[in-house]
């Protein structure tokens, strides 16, 4: 409860805060995207922290529902006028288009472990990163045409619009993406996440994380399970993407590269493995820390990458930690990070 | 003869590849992390090199040098700073700051070089060699690239195999505590591998950007992965396994590059190690480890 609470919390101050004109248009900026990246962060903590399977292609999913949710908004855009409406029709195909690739993705990971799964996973981003690069979708009088050659060569006819132009990425897209949306966004997710995690279904993921050959012998199906977490963070991920696309008007898939996968991870570690709240927290610090050290200008990325570093050193140094807890007592606030976790109430 | 073209020049960029995957594999066998700063180190090695060659104006030999001994200590550097600190923490968090040291290397070599590519005149002192006629042409790059492979190769075997800190190495990849009441020095071992690593980085910067001579501070970070994807490949903390994934690796890259696809190369070397991974889930030459209930 206290994780709702809290969105919720942030989201009403942020809503006083705008009205009062108090948020810098930088940050304003910001607000859709940091929605965003927590369903992303918070949909990664599903594989990385209950199910315990390093991802490092977590991208991939949020490019394949960015650009659905961007072709499902630009087909929809004569039939469904109202904007909020046709974002909601953008996220569910975002979310079921990566869904299914997640699935199909799956069948193949999940029969590998540890670092073989992660390759594995980062060449799929990759693969896909590289697929949409060349990918021509337009919209004419005779419905949606897919092409691999050029915007041209898909005979769009009098009145035709294309959608995905190859390595421009989409182009014109009508921006409809809104905080509020953002904000349903990740309480829809941590509704199914935390959910899922305290069903019987959650419990079975974890059993697997912890000791896979002790949970099938048990009855446990290893595969449905792992699976479920699987496809669960894969279609959160798509939603989040079309969230993110529908925000700005033109997207390349350079974007959802590897280095989208990693900043990704690095909030899901950082906020505490299987800690949902702490993703959200984490999320939220890291996307306006470059925003807030732009005051020291080009050393920004620099200070970014040094406070990172001293995080993890002081979060995981076994003397440091010791010591930090001799100095402050019964202090919470230091993401702890450890195999399991059960900080989601 | 244009296949035995792309041939060559898949071997040369595999050479490359392999010498790269070498260092990931060799820190992946004994320290068990992915160390995803190294294609960075690299990108390093290459301006370092750069700098030696045109703002001093020495010789290419001694800019190899240079880069080399740059990069080594810069590798024994950053294990001691990032990575020593954590020997005891989960790989996870290792894997973060690897990659928190990443950006670092990128930004610091934004702001002390600029993100202007700069191009990079070939170390290579060799002519290309021309054959039948000039229907093939060799590279004196791609020539030095595979020799020094193999030197590489041959030099880290007679190493890990014959001398003391060779088996040090393989005692702490085997089993680190093991290897510690035997009183063979962890923290020495480890260091002298990133220093090892580093090295032989600086040496793939410098044939890297001679064969692809635009140098920027993102020049690293995509060969990285791919070598990366060759060591596992090959069967990560294997090294002859690590060669094998990164010649066949380059080699499939040009050739997807000329027969199949320019923009979708990179997704055919992706597409071939998801499906050797399959059939072989540890790699080509990986050992496979057994599990006991």
């Amino acid at each position: 409860m206290l994780t709702y609470g809290l969105v919720i919390a942030a989201y009403i101050i942020l809503r006083i805060l705008l009205a009062g004109g108090h948020v810098s248009s930088a940050l304003q900026g910001q607000l859709v995207p940091i929605t965003a990246y927590i369903v992303m962060a918070v949909s990664l903590n599903l594989t990385v922290g209950v199910l315990g399977e390093l991802s490092l292609g977590h991208a991939g999913f949020m490019s394949v529902g960015a650009f659905t949710g961007v072709i499902t908004s630009a087909s929809l855009t004569s039939s469904v006028p109202e904007p909020a409406l046709r974002l909601l029709f953008a996220l569910i195909a975002g979310g079921i288009a990566a869904g299914l690739f997640g699935f199909l993705i799956g069948i193949p990971v999940l029969r590998l472990h540890g670092d073989y799964l992660a390759i594995v996973t980062l060449a799929f981003g990759e693969i896909i990163k590289n697929v949409v690069n060349t990918l021509y979708v337009g919209i004419g009088q005779s419905g949606l045409k897919i092409g691999m050659t050029s915007g041209n060569a898909l005979n769009l006819g009098e009145g035709g619009k294309v959608i995905l132009n190859g390595p421009m990425g989409a182009i014109g897209v009508q921006k409809i993406s809104s905080f509020t949306a953002g904000f349903i966004l990740i309480l829809v997710t941590l509704f199914i996440i935390l959910n899922l995690i305290d069903s019987r279904a959650g419990r079975a993921i974890m059993a697997v994380r912890d000791n896979k050959i002790a949970a099938e012998s048990v009855g446990i199906s290893v595969w449905r399970y792992r699976m479920t977490a699987f496809v669960t963070s894969a279609a959160l991920a798509g939603a989040a993407g079309a969230l993110y696309a529908l925000n700005y008007s033109t997207v390349i898939a350079r974007k959802f590269d590897f280095n989208t996968s990693i900043l990704v991870l690095v909030f899901v570690v950082l906020g505490g493995m299987g800690n949902i709240r702490g993703s959200i927290i984490a999320a939220t610090v890291l996307t306006i820390l470059p925003e807030v050290l732009r005051a020291f200008n080009n050393v920004r990325m620099l200070i970014y990458a040094v406070i990172l570093i001293l995080v993890m050193l002081a979060t995981n140094n076994v003397r440091l930690r010791a010591w930090f807890q001799r100095i402050r007592p019964g202090n919470g606030k230091t993401p702890v990070i450890s195999g399991g976790g059960d900080g989601h109430e | 003869m244009t296949f035995l073209t792309y041939l060559i020049s898949g071997i040369s960029l595999g050479s490359i590849y392999a010498i790269i995957a070498l260092g990931y594999t060799m820190v992946y066998g004994i320290a068990k992390m992915l160390n995803f700063a190294h294609g960075d180190v690299i990108m390093i090695g290459g301006y370092v090199s750069y700098m030696v060659t045109t703002e001093l104006g020495w010789s290419p030999l001694v800019s190899v040098l240079a880069a080399m001994a740059v990069c080594t200590l810069l590798g024994v550097l950053i294990e001691q700073l990032a990575y020593k600190p954590l020997r005891a923490a989960p790989s996870l968090a290792v894997l973060i700051t690897a990659i928190g040291v990443s950006y670092f290397l990128q930004n610091a070599a934004l702001l002390l070089f600029s993100a202007n590519p700069k191009s990079f005149s070939s170390v290579v002192p060799i002519d290309s060699i021309r054959l039948f006629e000039g229907k093939l042409v060799i590279s004196g790059t791609a020539i030095v690239a595979v020799i020094a492979c193999a030197i590489i190769i041959l030099g880290l075997t007679w190493l890990i195999n014959k001398t003391k800190i060779g088996k040090a190495m393989r005692a702490v990849s085997e089993d680190k505590h093991a290897a510690q009441l035997m009183g063979v020095s962890i923290n020495k071992t480890i260091s002298v591998t990133f220093a090892i690593g580093s090295a032989l980085a600086a040496v793939a910067g410098v044939l890297l950007v001679s064969a692809y001579p635009i140098l920027m501070p993102t020049t690293g970070a995509m060969p990285g992965i791919k070598a990366f994807t060759a060591a596992v490949f090959g069967g990560i903390g294997s090294i002859p396994g690590a060669f094998l994934g990164g010649i066949l690796l380059g080699i499939i890259e040009i050739l997807g590059k000329a027969y199949i696809s320019t923009q979708l190369s990179d997704a055919i070397v992706f597409a071939v190690l998801i499906i050797i991974l399959l059939v072989k889930p540890t790699g080509l030459l990986g050992k496979k480890v057994l599990v006991k209930v």
